[in-house]
């Protein structure tokens, strides 16, 4: 094929990308460089990122990155053996089980956490089963415990399938050399099996992460406003405020946050996914 | 095999292997000795790769048992028996370089670090790798992948080194040149090698001694010349180079008849009037003039091999397949000549 029909071929997209992502970042780069003048119009400052320096906005963003990296950890933690334990069942129970997993996700994203509001409410479902077994109903709505939750629940399935996808490629055969030069089960998952699923663990990290350092609903309706995130500090901005000059310098600074994380994290990749897309 | 006393490294006494109602290997016994290259010929789907299979420890004979110096293996996990296996797609692991692929068994042994160093350096000597030591498994070629295989087997020092098919994704040179140099390696190591394959002429330039296998049950026993010169059924004649297979009738020991005539030959230990099979190796015919040899036919095609012309000749009702290095054109009649010793003769109802 001659270059110029690849190009050609290029031209929707550089369109879309350009209309829908340049265009816009460029859009809120402009705010978040701007404030508004005496007489209404725009004039260049760093005032936004000044002000984001005060204590207040740097407990929010710190906030932010720990409930991100415990949900991340805890999605890590349950969907790794999950992953693991997938890959080894039988064909027909592996797609049914893929399936459930993915089924929620279809379900939008708010009725999904709205569900859980019911589940965990002062009046909800888990405090009658502890009553009913005689045991005092807690506070389980508004905590942190609540916000992690609802993370975990919405963002596990992409912990699991980049990490089922990654261990599902490790032959059978790979498995049995490794046993054949005598390693037992142990040593061939920490030798072996460990060591090849990094690339899904790297991908399963960052599919959780993003979302979870941007989230803003699940804390707004699980954290009932008391866990102010970066996400529910942007939305604020933007959507209560009026301020679009700080709102953008906060989305900024969080896009380069997950970029400056990504880069951390693809560091302990060493080359390894360079074998090819491994989110699924 | 009867009354030939040699130290047996491992036995395998009357194995069976079935999935369900499904069968593999039905009674298979066999001996292999110490410092024995024995290679397992057959074609896909004999169950020589289960053969294998069984004696790494991946599979479980439904019954029968294996004998490694004489202690069973049974109840013995993979990890456990001191027998590596070259996998016939390699199974490199691939997070690994060159250097740790080969080490890798040595590592769980926890030898020293030295002591590591040195034996991974032996064998990237003995198979031609040195300099490679950091590169990545998937950027190497076949032949390549294929020698870190059997050196992360072999730095192991394992009392029987399986191999399956480990030179069948190899090109035609450089299968001929891995031959000799594993022959070579296992001479020079003294490792008894368990070698599967379906290719004869493999098993014929490496072995001590070839098992040929069909539909799960050993067909033969022997050296390759035994097994080549005298095949004792139809199948392992017709499996190991090819053959003219006729029907024939024994009218008594060394004389057979076929073809309208009674042939002199070398085979006894059959009643009179036993209904045969005559096998005949197409190198083993002359072609000659018209009424000079044994037989006569016409010529039906001819096909240049390179060394030799493979001709089709019809006789009677039958068609030989004969090589010779000399051309006789299409429609000719020619002689056909074989002596005693060429007439192979085996019962029938062997390996059918």
């Amino acid at each position: 094929m001659k270059r110029a029909d690849v190009n050609f071929l290029q031209y929707p997209y550089i369109l879309w990308a350009g209309l829908f992502i340049f265009i816009p970042l460029v859009i809120v780069l402009w705010y978040s460089f701007t404030v508004a003048g005496a007489d209404g119009d725009a004039v260049f400052s760093l005032e936004n990122y000044e002000r984001f320096l005060s204590p207040v906005y740097m407990q929010v963003l710190s906030r932010s990155a720990v409930l991100a990296v415990k949900s991340t950890f805890i999605c890590l933690l349950i969907g790794y053996p999950a992953a693991l334990i997938i890959t080894r069942l039988p064909r027909m129970w592996r797609n049914t089980i893929l399936l459930l997993l993915v089924i929620p996700m279809w379900i939008n994203f708010l009725l999904r956490t709205y569900a859980w509001m019911v589940l965990l409410g002062r009046r909800g479902v888990l405090n009658r089963i502890l009553e009913f077994f005689g045991l005092p109903g807690q506070e389980w709505l508004y905590t942190e415990t609540a916000v992690l939750i609802g993370m975990v629940y919405n963002f596990l399935p992409f912990m699991v399938l980049p990490l089922y996808s990654a261990l599902s490629r490790i032959g059978k055969e790979t498995i049995e050399a490794a046993e054949d030069l005598g390693a037992n089960r142990f040593v061939v998952f920490r030798r072996v099996v460990l060591p090849q699923s990094v690339p899904g663990v790297i991908a399963g990290i960052t599919m959780v992460f993003m979302p979870a350092v941007s989230a803003f609903v699940v804390s707004a309706l699980l954290g009932g406003g008391q866990y102010m995130l970066i996400g529910n500090l942007i939305e604020q901005q933007f959507l209560y405020v009026g301020d679009w000059h700080f709102g953008s310098s906060l989305s900024i600074i969080m896009m380069v946050v997950i970029l400056l994380t990504m880069a951390l994290v693809s560091l302990y990749d060493k080359g390894a996914s360079l074998e090819g897309g491994n989110l699924w | 095999m009867a009354g030939h006393i040699r130290d047996s490294l491992i036995r395998m006494d009357r194995v069976c292997k079935a999935y369900g109602d499904h069968r593999i290997l039905f009674d298979i016994s066999m001996d292999v000795g110490e410092r024995e290259f024995l290679t397992i010929l057959g074609p896909s789907g004999c169950g020589k790769t289960t053969i294998l299979r069984l004696l790494g420890g991946f599979e479980t004979p439904s019954s029968g048992e294996i004998f490694l110096d004489s202690r069973p293996l049974s109840g013995v996990p993979a990890y456990r028996r001191p027998i590596n296996t070259v996998f016939q797609k390699y199974s490199l692991f691939s997070h690994l370089n060159v250097f740790e692929n080969i080490a890798f068994g040595l590592r769980i042994k926890k030898l020293p670090r030295e002591e590591i160093l040195r034996k991974v350096g032996r064998m990237l000597e003995l198979v031609n790798l040195r300099g490679y030591e950091n590169r990545l498994v998937n950027s190497l070629s076949g032949g390549q992948q294929q020698r870190i295989a059997i050196a992360r087997a072999l730095v192991c020092e394992p009392r029987v080194l399986l191999l399956d098919e480990p030179l069948g994704a190899l090109d035609l040179y450089l299968r001929k040149e891995m031959q000799i140099e594993l022959k070579n390696m296992q001479t020079s190591l003294g490792i008894t090698f368990i070698y599967v394959t379906h290719d004869q002429e493999e098993a014929l330039t490496m072995s001590d001694k070839v098992v040929v296998m069909n539909s799960g049950r050993i067909q033969q026993m022997g050296t390759p010349e035994d097994i080549y010169n005298e095949p004792t059924n139809v199948f392992t004649s017709r499996f190991i180079g090819e053959s003219n297979i006729f029907d024939g009738v024994m009218p008594r020991d060394l004389l057979v008849s076929f073809g309208g005539r009674e042939h002199v030959c070398v085979d006894r230990g059959f009643s009179p009037m036993q209904e045969v099979h005559v096998v005949i190796r197409p190198e083993d015919v002359r072609v000659c003039e018209p009424g000079r040899g044994t037989l006569r036919g016409e010529v039906l095609s001819s096909v240049f091999k390179g060394v030799h012309y493979e001709m089709m000749l019809k006789e009677g009702d039958r068609v030989w397949m004969i090589h010779n290095t000399k051309n006789h054109p299409v429609g000719t009649e020619v002689g056909i000549y074989f002596g005693p010793e060429d007439i192979h003769i085996m019962k029938r109802g062997e390996g059918e």
